[in-house]
Order: structure tokens, then C-alpha cells, then sequence
């Protein structure tokens, strides 16, 4: 079950590339159908997985290199727990976004959906692999879709961007692949679920290198201040439908890595470190907050708020329990749909208006209402107010995270008062005042696939916000056996 | 066990057989005047024969080693001097096999040349070829440098066998590093000689185990001597400077072929000699040979990378890619040394990956070359549109040599890597961690060519002048960039075959 959900969109990508060309332009037609129905099975394995039970469930394994003298088995094994079910389902969901916001791309479709399909895939196979070689496989083949669709679909200066991003990504998992390869011929297995079993002891480098090594990749993804630069430059020049997927899943994949791997296979120094990891938590909310509120950009600006909001994720991380990591695996969630939806209204904007200037552009409520209402609810959410997804996440956190490293929980809560800040500036630069007569010819969000890309993510926003319980309960088995983990060392 | 008669022929067949094909070429060639007077004048117009020789020669080779893989023979012939083993079986395999894809796609370039020129060509291909397969088999000093300069001197001719300046520079060029390195190499073997009294590598192993330290200085000056010797021939560090130069001034189809098999040679003497050297990893300068090796990776490596950063000539850039990944694959030697079982088969497997696609690339430059004239890499610009087949191998074999799945380069980093860090030695990590950095910057001048193939020319731009009809390469060629193509996704998505041939091969030179 869960090798067609990782492998359907990269099948669906082959077909969309083999169409004939007089129907190129039928490959989103295409893309839709094979996204919604990766969506429509990730939904039937998060209803179906029994939070009960827990675990890791559906699993699909066989040997998919073997060369067991050498120290050399690679696994083929995907299984979902309570971490990743949310994930999946989250990668789903916006890949089914990303689809919609990019009906209006009609450069060489085939190869931008394509590439959008096969892009689905590696992701999703990073949330679902359980063993550390074939994640890392997952990991990289991201790189090749993402560099692609910036450098060859985005604006300004994409080639620089999708280049640094890809340095920066590749960069780090050098470092992660060392980490994997030496916890794995330390256990003799690169098995997560038997590292975390029996956590490695001893390696050939000290083990507080191989929790940096491992770290620097999902810090770098995350990202965390100092390591955040490449995210401003990617978001600014990718196309939308990159953008709402980097910031909704791709940065997941950090703190994913994070709560898979870093904690539960290195519990030990993941504990001694803890105070570092929260003074890194708490520089990024802070001064990714205070860098936002200069921002001219309308992309940039939601994206140095990521650079903040996914400080929270550090945050809950390194209280290191149940309720904070639980905190942190919700924020990811409830981060991706919120800063998804963010991504897809400043597209809309700009698609609209052509710029993203934010002293260019005022008023736009006269003539987007229905735009206008969906970025003030998005923002909202973003600054966490109740009743809307991002409050039960930032709430959750702070919870947990309070006793156990006050200072950069402070450094939170001050995090969300700038957060405000910049939210409400923006929205009353951009949408309030008096109605400017350059965009007086506006026309508001009217294709019903901009409607149903907003929509859908506006709805769940709302009902997270209001009823989190079966996402809760999910996350909750998720990370209690990480929590226990890391009590135990 | 000492064979005889008929058994010691058969083998050697393979290189046999590709000797005999070189001399096959020549005496046709020789004979020419004869049957082309005899036969009329359709003959002579049909091209000549050399092409099909050469072939021919070459499948027979193929044919032997496979028998030679199939029965599993082993065995000593020469007394001693040479073996026949998996090692050296797998190796005349990758060898030959590389023989035969140049000698396709080198036909239309050699018809070129005109018939005379093109027999020499196909003789000195065979006669090169010939000697690298009797060098992985080679097991005594003396026997190594015999064939080792019979390789080389093949070589040196076939460099400059291009005609104009460029060749024959890059042939100097080529023929004074290589005569250097070659004074090196026998330096190091003296030193080697002296210190063991004999020139076989099984007694120098022997040698090499029983020492308690007072033979220290010469097997270690032996030892790196040999190293900086081999290093010629894998575009090693510090041996390393003819590389870009001659892969750019050389006939491309001779620069395809000293890229790969002129690489898997010298790592497979570079093993043997280093294995026995070493007696195994037993003796007390197995730790010091490590670190130089260690070394000169990381320092192959970086400076592969760099110099390749900004080379805007798709040669010179597969130049300095093949130091870099020179060093990548002496990772694996440096494990071998520092005693990780692994490191053996990881070269191993590294070099057929690497042949797959480094093939499949100069396949492909070799094709846009010849159509365009030029071999700058703006001539990649928009060959998506223009040549879909030769862009999806190009990119392919980009990120392969990158090392991104789902590909044969991907695995076969993953699995060197994974044999240094086995060797459990802190700074074999440390050296990992070089390597994957440099990947990082390796991928910045790969992808940069890989982007061009998507790019389209900026609208009002001046319009490029005007294209040739067809960028394709004529059927066979393209069935071969297909196969190249194919290989490396096959490697990248079930290895375990090539892995596992790998380290049987690899056996012969951990488990003796």
C-alpha cells in the first residue's frame, strides 16, 4: 500500500512526460488526477492507521542491496508511525495545492509537472523510509526536481538561487551520509527501528560528532539562524507551487529528521546538547522574527517568518518531552498548511498585480476581498490565534517546553508578539486604505482552482484549530516512544 | 598451481587474442594493395577490413574472459609472472568491454582518417587494450612495467594520432609526464626489489609480513614512489597534470578510452601492488601508506574540483572531473590499506559505474563535437529541444558522476564511502567528509552543464548559427549511448549483481 503511495506520483510524472505534444496542455489535467489520488490514499492511511496500536504500521520491506560481508544490506522498508502518518497526509494535501496553483503554467507543462510528480515522490519516500541509506536516497533525489523547476520556471535571479540551495542541501547531507555511515557499521544494521532499539554506544568517531554530523542536514533544511540564508533567495525566486511545497513539506523534512533520527538514535547527546539546541531555537524565532518585520518583499517576508516560525519546531525539540515534541511534530503540520496558504495568496497577488512590493501596493481589499479575507485568516493563523491551527501547535509547545528551557520559551512567546507585528503591518499596508487606482482593474480569485487550492487549506486550518483531537492523538503516539527514548538515556 | 601447455595460453586468451587482432589489422592493411588490385575496385571502396578485425578481436577477447568468469579458472602461468584470477577476469571484462564501445563509436571519426591511419588506430587500440588486460593479470614487477609500458607506449601514438598542433601537443605532452612517471614507478620498484630480493609480489607479501620494522624506509619509499608512478595512468594527484590537456587535445574517442580503461588499469596494479606491498595490511607501514593515499585523495579531489569550476570546454571539464573522481575511487584504496575488507570490491564496483557513465558522456561529446565542430559546452544550450536522446543521456550520466540517485554513481560513493568508514579509523572519516563535501562542489559545475541542456536561448537573443540537420550519432552509436544510459540506471537500481561480482573479484586480493 504504501509502495503505491510513493511511487504513483513518479508513475503518474512518466506519464505526463510521454504525452504527446499536441496535449501538452492537458498534463495538469493529468497531474491533478494523479496528485488527488496520492492525496486519497495518504488520507486512507492516516484514517486507517491505528493510533492505538502504534508502531510503525503498513510496512513494506525486502533487501534491496545486499552485500552482508561487506557491511552493506540497504533496505527497501517503508512503514508509517505517528510522526509521519500527519506528514504524508501533508505532503499530499499540497501537492494537490501545488497543483492547482500552477494551472496557469503553460512553459513546457509536461516537464514542470513532471517534475512537480517525481518531486511528490521523493518526499513522500523520505517520510516513509525506515531505513537511514534509503532516506538518505529519498533525501538527494529531492535535489533534482527542486533545482529544475526554480532554475528552469522561477523569476530574478533563479539560477543563483536554485544553485545555492542545492550547494547548501547538499552540503549538509554530506554530513548527515558520514553520520548514517558510521552509526550504521557501528550497529551493523542501518535499520532505524534497530538503532533505536539498541542506540549505538560506541562508533568510530566520538558520538557528539556524528549527532552534529547527522544534525547540520536537518538544520540546514529546517532552517535554523545562522544556516537560513539559502531559504529567503529559493522562496523569492521559485514559482509559487515551489514555494507552497518548500515551505509546507520541505522544511518538514528537517525537523522530521530530527524527530525520526537525531533523537531517538542519539538520545544521549541529543540531551547534553539540549541547551544548545534551544539557544539555537530561540536566536531563530527572535531574529528571524525581527528580520521579517524589515522586509519589503511579500515572498521574502513570509519566508523569513518560516525561518521563525520553524524555530518553534527547535524549540519543542529540545525540551526534549512528550508534550514539547508533540508540540513540535504539530507545529510542522499545522506550519505547512498555514505557510502554504500564505505562499498561494502571495502568488495570487502577484500574478494579479506583478509585483510583490509591499509599498507598491496598498488597498487591494476593494478589489480582492475574497483573497484579501483568505491571507487575513492565514495570517491569523500564523500568529497564533485561537480557534485557528497554529494557536493548538505554538500552545502546545510552550506547554512543553516552558519547564524545561524557560529562556528560549520566553524567547518564543516574545517570537509570537513579533509575529504580530508583522502579520498585522503587512495585512494593513497591503489590503486596508483607500482603494489606489493602479489596481483598480484587478479581478479577484474567480478560477475555481484558485478557490479550491485556498479553500481547502483555509477549511483545514479551521478545523485543526477547532478540533485537533484525532491529529493530537496521532502525533501523541508518535513521539511518546521517542519521549521515552530520550527519558531512558 | 603451475599450468601447462594449452592451459597456460588459454589464460592469457583474452589479451591472446587481442594482440594477435592488432597484428591481424596491420598485416591486412599490409596486404591490401594485393586484394584490393585482385578483387576490382568494389573492395577498396567498401571501406577496409580494420573495423571488422578490431571487432572481431575484441569479441573473441570478451568471449575468453567470460569462459574464464563462467569456469572460474585460476591459476599461475609464467611462472608466476602472470595470473589468472576473478580479479583479473573482472577486469579484463570492464577493460574489453571499453574497448569495444570506443572502437564503435571511433569508426566514422577513424574512416576520417583515411584507411591507413585507421588500421594504425585500430591495432594500437587492440595493442593497448591487449596489454591493460595482461596488466591487471600481471603478478611480478617485471611483468607490471613490461606491460605497463607497452600500454603506454600504444598510448603516446594514439594521443597524437589526431593530426594538427593540438594533437601533437597533447602527445608530447603525454609522452614526457608519462615517461616521468614511468622513471618513478621503476624507482619505486627498485626500492621494492631491494628490500624483498625478489620481484614477484607474492614473495614481496612474504617479505612484507615477516618484517619487524627494519624494512621500513624502502617499502614505504617503494611504495609511495609506486603510487606517484601509477598515478599517471589514474589521473592521480600529483601525477595528474597531462589529464585536462590531453583530453582536450587527443582524438576524443582516444580521451574516452584513457579515461576509463587507462583508470581501471592503473587502480588494478595500484591494488595488487599495494595488497602485496602491504602483505595484507599486515606490515608496519600499512598505517603510513594509508595516510598518503588518504592524502593525495583529498587533495585529488579538491583540486580535480576546483580547476573544473569554471571550464566552459566540455573536455577540459572531464578532465579535471576524472582527477577528482580519481581521488574519489582512491578512497577506496586508502581503506584497503588501513585494512577495511571492503575497500577492494569498492573500487571495484566504483570503476564499472564509473565506466558506464563516464562512456555514455564522452559518447555524447563526442557525437555534438563532431556535428557542431566545437566542444564548448554552450553548444549544450537547448539540447533537450534538439536532441532529446543525447540530452536524457547526458543528464543521466551528470548525475552520476555527481553521485544523486536513482543512479550507478550514487551507489557505487555510498559504497566507498561505506568501506572507509568501516575501516574504523577516525581520520578515514574525517577523509569521507572531504569527499562529500566535494560532491557538494562537483555538483555545482555538473549541474551548471545539466541546466544548459533545458535552457532555451533568451528571446531576441541573436539566433545561433544555423544547426546541423541532426545532432544524432549514426545507429549503433546511439544503441551505445542507450546502453550506457541503461547501465548506469541498472547499477543505480539493482546493484547487488555488480556488487556481488565485485567482491568476488575482490576476494582474491582480501581472503588469499
Amino acid at each position: 500500500m504504501l509502495t503505491v503511495l510513493l511511487f504513483l506520483p513518479a508513475l503518474g510524472a512518466a506519464f505526463v512526460a510521454l504525452l504527446p505534444r499536441a496535449r501538452e496542455q492537458d498534463a495538469r489535467w493529468l497531474a491533478l488526477a494523479v496528485s488527488g489520488a496520492t492525496l486519497l490514499l495518504a488520507a486512507v492511511v492516516f484514517l486507517a492507521y491505528e493510533s492505538g496500536e502504534g508502531g510503525y504500521q503498513f510496512v513494506d520491506r525486502f533487501e534491496w542491496i545486499r552485500a552482508a560481508g561487506a557491511g552493506f544490506s540497504v533496505q527497501y522498508a517503508l512503514g508509517v508511525d505517528g510522526l509521519s502518518v500527519p506528514m504524508v497526509l501533508l505532503n499530499g494535501l499540497l501537492s494537490v495545492v501545488a497543483v492547482l496553483v500552477s494551472f496557469r503554467v503553460t512553459d513546457r507543462p509536461r516537464a514542470y509537472f513532471a517534475w512537480l510528480l517525481l518531486l511528490e515522490t521523493a518526499v513522500m519516500g523520505v517520510f516513509l523510509s525506515l531505513d537511514l541509506l534509503q532516506f538518505f536516497v529519498f533525501w538527494e533525489l529531492e535535489l533534482l526536481p527542486m533545482y529544475l523547476l526554480i532554475s528552469g520556471w522561477g523569476t530574478g535571479r533563479r539560477e543563483y538561487s536554485a544553485t545555492k540551495f542545492v550547494l547548501y542541501t547538499l552540503a549538509g547531507s554530506a554530513f548527515m551520509l558520514v553520520g548514517f555511515l558510521v552509526l550504521g557499521l557501528a550497529a551493523g544494521s542501518f535499520d532505524i527501528e534497530v538503532l533505536a532499539r539498541e542506540p549505538v554506544r560506541d562508533a568510530a568517531i566520538p558520538l557528539s560528532l556524528v549527532f552534529w554530523a547527522v544534525m547540520a542536514a536537518f538544520l540546514v533544511k529546517l532552517p535554523v539562524v545562522p544556516l537560513h540564508t539559502w531559504l529567503p533567495d529559493a522562496h523569492t525566486d521559485a514559482p509559487t507551487a515551489v514555494s507552497v511545497i518548500l515551505a509546507g513539506v520541505l522544511l518538514k523534512m528537517g525537523g522530521y529528521g530530527i524527530l525520526r533520527i537525531a533523537l531517538p538514535l542519539l538520545p544521549g547527546q541529543a540531551q547534553e546538547y539540549s541547551a544548545l539546541l534551544a539557544a539555537l531555537a530561540g536566536l531563530s524565532v527572535l531574529y528571524g522574527a525581527v528580520i521579517t518585520l524589515q522586509q519589503r518583499d511579500l515572498k521574502r517576508l513570509v519566508a523569513y517568518s518560516s525561518v521563525s516560525h520553524m524555530g518553534y519546531v527547535l524549540l519543542g525539540v529540545s525540551a526534549l518531552g512528550t508534550t514539547a515534541l508533540a508540540g513540535a511534530a504539530l507545529q510542522m503540520f499545522t506550519h505547512g498548511l498555514i505557510t502554504g496558504l500564505l505562499f498561494v495568496t502571495v502568488g495570487l497577488i502577484y500574478d494579479r498585480t506583478h509585483t510583490r512590493e509591499i509599498a507598491e501596493l496598498r488597498g487591494l481589499m476593494h478589489r480582492l476581498p475574497l483573497i484579501g479575507a483568505v491571507t487575513v485568516v492565514a495570517g491569523l493563523a500564523s500568529l497564533g490565534l485561537p480557534g485557528l491551527a497554529g494557536f493548538v501547535a505554538e500552545f502546545t509547545t510552550f506547554v512543553g517546553a516552558i519547564q524545561a528551557q524557560p529562556a528560549a520559551t520566553v524567547a518564543g512567546v516574545a517570537g509570537i508578539v513579533l509575529a504580530a507585528g508583522y502579520i498585522l503591518w503587512t495585512v494593513e499596508r497591503v489590503f486596508t486604505g483607500p482603494p489606489d487606482p493602479r489596481w483598480s482593474d484587478l479581478a479577484d480569485a474567480t478560477a475555481w482552482w484558485e478557490r479550491t487550492a485556498m479553500g481547502s487549506l483555509v477549511v483545514v486550518i479551521v478545523w485543526v484549530g477547532i478540533f485537533p483531537r484525532p491529529l493530537t492523538d496521532v502525533i501523541r503516539h508518535g513521539v511518546e516512544p521517542v519521549a521515552a527514548l530520550l527519558g531512558a538515556a | 598451481m603451475e599450468l601447462t601447455g594449452f592451459a597456460q595460453i588459454h589464460a592469457i586468451g583474452a589479451s591472446v587474442s587481442l594482440f594477435a587482432g592488432a597484428g591481424l589489422v596491420l598485416l591486412a592493411q599490409l596486404a591490401r594493395p594485393l586484394w584490393a588490385r585482385g578483387g576490382g575496385g568494389e573492395r577498396a571502396a567498401s571501406g577496409s577490413p580494420s573495423f571488422a578485425l578490431a571487432l572481431a578481436a575484441l569479441a573473441v577477447a570478451l568471449a575468453w574472459s567470460l569462459w574464464h568468469g563462467a569456469t572460474g579458472s585460476s591459476g599461475a602461468v609464467l611462472e608466476g609472472a602472470v595470473v589468472v584470477d576473478r580479479f583479473a577476469v573482472y577486469f579484463a571484462l570492464l577493460l574489453t568491454a571499453s574497448a569495444a564501445a570506443v572502437a564503435v563509436v571511433a569508426r566514422e571519426w577513424a574512416e576520417g582518417l583515411g584507411d591507413e591511419l585507421a588500421s594504425d588506430f585500430y591495432a594500437l587500440l587492440l595493442a593497448s587494450a591487449g596489454a591493460m588486460v595482461l596488466l591487471a593479470q600481471a603478478n611480478d614487477l617485471v611483468a607490471i612495467f613490461v606491460v605497463l609500458e607497452t600500454t603506454s607506449i600504444a598510448q603516446f601514438v594514439l594521443v597524437g594520432l589526431g593530426g594538427g598542433g593540438r594533437s601533437a601537443e597533447a602527445g608530447l605532452k603525454y609522452v614526457l609526464s608519462g615517461a616521468v612517471a614511468a622513471a618513478v614507478l621503476l624507482y619505486g620498484f627498485v626500492f621494492l626489489f631491494g628490500a624483498a630480493g625478489t620481484t614477484s609480489l607474492a614473495g614481496i607479501a612474504e617479505v612484507a609480513v615477516a618484517d619487524d620494522g627494519e624494512l621500513r624506509l624502502p617499502l614505504l619509499l617503494g611504495l609511495a614512489l609506486v603510487l606517484v608512478g601509477l598515478g599517471f595512468k589514474m589521473a592521480l594527484v600529483p601525477s595528474h597534470g597531462w589529464v585536462p590537456d590531453v583530453y582536450q587535445g587527443a582524438p576524443p574517442p582516444v580521451a574516452a578510452f584513457l579515461s576509463v580503461a587507462s583508470k581501471a588499469a592503473g587502480f588494478a596494479v595500484a591494488l595488487r601492488i599495494l595488497y602485496s606491498g602491504l602483505g595484507g595490511g599486515a606490515s608496519s607501514v600499512a598505517d603510513e601508506i594509508a595516510v598518503t593515499v588518504g592524502v593525495l585523495a583529498a587533495v585529488s579531489m579538491t583540486a580535480g574540483n576546483l580547476g573544473a569550476l569554471w571550464q566552459q570546454d566540455a573536455r577540459r571539464l572531464l578532465g579535471y572531473s576524472s582527477v577528482a573522481q580519481a581521488g574519489n575511487i582512491a578512497i577506496g584504496v586508502a581503506a584497503l590499506a588501513a585494512g577495511s575488507a571492503v575497500g577492494p570490491s569498492a573500487v571495484l564496483f566504483f570503476l564499472a559505474a564509473y565506466a558506464a557513465t563516464n562512456l555514455g558522456l564522452f559518447f555524447v561529446v563526442i557525437a555534438v563535437g563532431r556535428r557542431t565542430g566545437s566542444y564548448a559546452l554552450s553548444e549544450y544550450e537547448g539540447l533537450a529541444r534538439r536532441a532529446p536522446l543525447l540530452a536524457l543521456v547526458t543528464g543521466i550520466c551528470l548525475l552520476s558522476l555527481i553521485g544523486l540517485p536513482p543512479t550507478a554513481g550514487f551507489l557505487a560513493k555510498l559504497y566507498i564511502f561505506n568501506a572507509a568508514v568501516q575501516a574504523a579509523q577516525p581520520w578515514l572519516v574525517g577523509l569521507v567528509a572531504i569527499g562529500v563535501l566535494n560532491t557538494a562542489l562537483s555538483a555545482f559545475y555538473y549541474l551548471r552543464w545539466a541546466r544548459l541542456l533545458v535552457r532555451e536561448a533568451p528571446a531576441g537573443a541573436p539566433a545561433p548559427r544555423p544547426a546541423p540537420a541532426s545532432l544524432l550519432p549514426e545507429g549503433p552509436v546511439q544503441l551505445l549511448l542507450v546502453a550506457a544510459a541503461a547501465a548506469v540506471l541498472v547499477i543505480g537500481l539493482v546493484p547487488t549483481p555488480v556488487i556481488s561480482a565485485a567482491r568476488r573479484a575482490a576476494e582474491v586480493l582480501v581472503a588469499p
